[in-house]
């Protein structure tokens, strides 16, 4: 099985995996005072800072969380409490979900926030927060986060950035950007699974999501997730940037293209190892599978509540509306090789000729 | 002469109500879903994903048996403090917006920190807290219930066992009276699943509340089991992606659920042999203990309880200097999550301990893997501490 799939999850890199076997070994609650729970919060608190420093944070202004939606939801939550809350068009369920009241605000044809719409919502109408991912999970494309913030500032809005699918992969610093809380997620830059973090403009006080212990200074309540925690640390120290991959990714996009592929959101500044590609008049669930059977994983969209493989909700909103049932999402992990992306370009090749014929 | 044992080559851990070791099978059946199936059990689309899938399926299955429940009334959680957190807030608001006029949510004064928390979060919004106080056995009084329900109330929630006196409430009288007063009953039962029968089919709890790393799993993993005949309805703390039948957004992490699934199935098989095992370490170590500290007094009920805790207060020394003694030993004076705090234990009050008393009381767990080496060290060193600390007062 070759995996093209690592916006849904990245391999678990090795050296998270040496942190989570060695954190296993640990007995203690890192809450407790005795011997065995002194050595679990000294784990914990590396781990804070090591996750915290890699990001450009404090450690006291990082929030331990079971993932990326919770760390996005406990933001949302208490900083839209008595704001308007301002979404993008694009942004994951996660985020869109979260305030059912949101106005949303909306993108350019490659997939970027509108900023005169998103200024213009700010001027007309009371304090807001403006909630928007630094990269979009479906298409890569990287959100103008120094303008947004800029924007935010002027108009005394709250900004939230949904940062899962940019950390690990592209230049990211919650200090240099100026956003009042940033959300990360472990399994999505080669941690395990089961853990996220909040990170939290300095001093910025939260309201907890999770009530409860008074873990994470009150914050978030519950028993740490210590052994994921530690991977996470560990993939956060391990993941650097994903430059290297664009010359793959660049190889996979030539080829689908020379097999009748459009490129989806081509003209944004995008993720190095993420291309969303789209077959006109063949449906992306029948890709996958074709995709599937050759031994290749990849995905019609967010892996979320799936087995729906549903018409992709992020290419309509680019006005794409014609695209948006027939594109597959192609992201490559950290482990990927030459060798995976030259049998790629052939499987593809091979799926687009068989079916662009039938579709003909 | 009482003289202190030689220090052991390894911490001896006597905090199972803290936490729990992880079993090594457990782990075993964790490691392949960390390495080579690391796929997203929510891509259902490919192969990768669809094995995360069927192994999450697999362990959802076996917490369900556990406990007599179909495996599609399990809610896969971060922990037992969210699953408290979603069924005491999803159950008042989901009401709420059906229009319940029903206002009043019912507990206990031993609760777990996060169930008091989430309760006391609700009067916020308009919902009545009402907190009831437990007898000198640490146990709830069903008549004092009772009480309670005369005025017409939402939610009761009331814990299986308590996490510092060990004690285990009479749960299939108090879902009897909730449920003929038209209530829904959350069960806290973190320190319950896995060490004591809880069956769903005999039992009339509504919404019950699990831990994984309390039972010999990971930690970072729980459950929510939600009733579904009679239904029980709830309203998700947050939304996102829909998972778990849109009650708990957010990718599931197959390594920890696989985690508590294997430990739910060892604990189908083990609960028994466990209970036995821990009862004689038990009766070993307050065997030993009694005899060289006359005058220790075991807290709360002495038969309703789990045989892995034992809450002890001690003659002549304070629960800190014994411990400060005993950096070889892991013991606590209460509560994992506020045992950094200096404050007397609020479930030990509850119980009619004085606070001089509280601060001369320890929590000793005893769980799967404790040996009687480790027991006979604990008394042993603990008795030596105390004619030490004894002395020097």
């Amino acid at each position: 099985m070759i995996y093209l799939d690592a916006n849904a999850t990245e391999p678990l890199r090795p050296e998270a995996r040496e942190a989570v076997v060695a954190a296993l070994d640990l007995v203690g609650n890192p809450s407790s005072v005795h011997a065995a729970g002194r050595a679990a919060r000294r784990v914990l608190e590396d781990s804070r800072e090591a996750v915290a420093r890699r990001f450009g944070a404090a450690p006291a202004d990082l929030v331990f969380t079971g993932g990326g939606t919770e760390a996005n939801a406990l933001a949302i939550h208490a900083l839209g409490r008595g704001r308007r809350v301002l979404v993008g068009a694009t942004e994951h369920d996660a985020v869109l979900r979260a305030d059912p009241a949101a106005a949303v605000v909306p993108v350019d044809g490659d997939g970027l926030l509108a900023l005169d719409t998103l200024a213009a919502m700010l001027a007309d109408g009371p304090p807001a927060l403006v909630c928007v991912m630094a990269a979009n999970n479906e298409t890569g494309a990287i959100q103008p986060l120094p303008a947004i913030a800029e924007l935010c500032r002027r108009y005394g809005a709250l900004l939230h950035v949904d940062a899962v699918q940019a950390a690990g992969r592209i230049a990211l610093d919650a200090g240099v950007l100026g956003a009042d809380t940033l959300a990360l997620s472990s399994h999505k830059l080669g941690g395990p699974k089961g853990a996220g973090a909040l990170l939290l403009r300095p001093g910025l006080h939260l309201s907890p999501l999770i009530a409860g212990g008074g873990q994470e200074r009150g914050r978030r309540g519950g028993t740490e997730p210590l052994p994921a925690i530690a991977g996470f640390a560990a993939a956060a120290r391990a993941a650097g940037e994903a430059t290297h991959l664009a010359s793959l990714r660049d190889a996979a996009e030539r080829a689908a293209v020379a097999a009748g592929a459009v490129v989806i959101g081509a003209g944004a500044p995008r993720l190095p190892q993420t291309t969303c590609l789209a077959l006109p008049g063949v449906r992306a669930d029948t890709q996958v599978i074709a995709l599937d059977l050759a031994g290749i994983a990849v995905s019609a969209g967010a892996a979320c509540s799936s087995g729906k493989v549903a018409r992709s909700r992020v290419i309509e909103a680019m006005g794409l509306g014609d695209l948006a049932g027939c594109a597959i999402r192609v992201s490559l992990p950290w482990s990927v090789t030459g060798a995976d992306i030259a049998a790629f370009a052939d499987a593809y090749a091979a799926m687009a000729a068989r079916l662009l014929r039938r579709a003909a | 002469m009482l003289t202190m044992p030689p220090r052991p080559n390894r911490p001896v851990y006597l905090d199972n109500q803290a936490t729990t070791p992880l079993d090594p099978r457990v782990w075993q059946a964790m490691v392949p879903f960390f390495t080579e199936h690391f796929g997203n059990p929510h891509s259902a689309e490919h192969a990768m994903g669809r094995f995360a899938e069927d192994a999450v399926e697999q362990a959802r299955a076996h917490v369900a048996a556990l406990i007599g429940a179909e495996a599609r009334e399990i809610v896969l959680t971060s922990g037992a403090t969210e699953a408290n957190n979603l069924a005491i807030k999803g159950a008042a608001r989901f009401a709420a917006a059906q229009g319940s006029p029903r206002r009043r949510i019912v507990t206990v004064a031993t609760e777990h920190k996060c169930v008091l928390e989430a309760v006391a979060d609700l009067a916020a919004e308009g919902f009545e807290p009402v907190v009831l106080p437990v007898g000198p056995d640490g146990l709830l009084d069903p008549a004092v219930l009772e009480q309670a329900l005369e005025t017409p109330t939402l939610l009761v929630s009331v814990m299986a066992v308590n996490n510092e006196i060990g004690v285990i409430h009479d749960l299939a009288a108090i879902g009897r009276l909730t449920r003929a007063h038209g209530a829904l009953f959350h069960c806290d039962a973190a320190q319950g699943v896995g060490k004591i029968s809880l069956n769903m089919s005999e039992l009339q709890i509504d919404l019950m509340s699990i831990s994984g790393h309390k039972l010999y799993g990971p930690k970072g993993v729980g459950a929510l089991y939600v009733r579904r005949r009679p239904r029980a309805r709830i309203a998700p703390l947050f939304s996102g992606g829909g998972q778990e039948r849109g009650l708990r957004s957010g990718t599931l992490a197959p390594p920890l659920v696989v985690g508590l699934g294997e430990a739910c199935r060892i604990a189908a098989a083990e609960m028994a042999l466990d209970a036995g095992r821990i009862a004689g370490q038990r009766d070993r170590f307050l065997d030993a203990l009694n005899r060289d500290v006359p005058g220790i007094v075991v807290n709360a009920d002495r038969v309703r309880r789990i045989p892995g805790n034992l809450n002890i207060t001690f003659p002549a020394a304070s629960a800190a200097a014994l411990m400060a003694e005993l950096p070889e030993l892991c013991v606590s004076t209460g509560s994992a999550c506020s045992s950094a705090e200096v404050e007397p234990s609020y479930v030990l009050r509850a119980i009619g301990l004085s606070d001089s008393a509280a601060a001369r009381t320890l929590r000793v767990g005893l769980g799967r893997f404790t040996s009687p080496a480790d027991v006979d060290y604990a008394a042993t060193a603990l008795a030596a501490a105390h004619a030490v600390v004894a002395a020097r007062a």
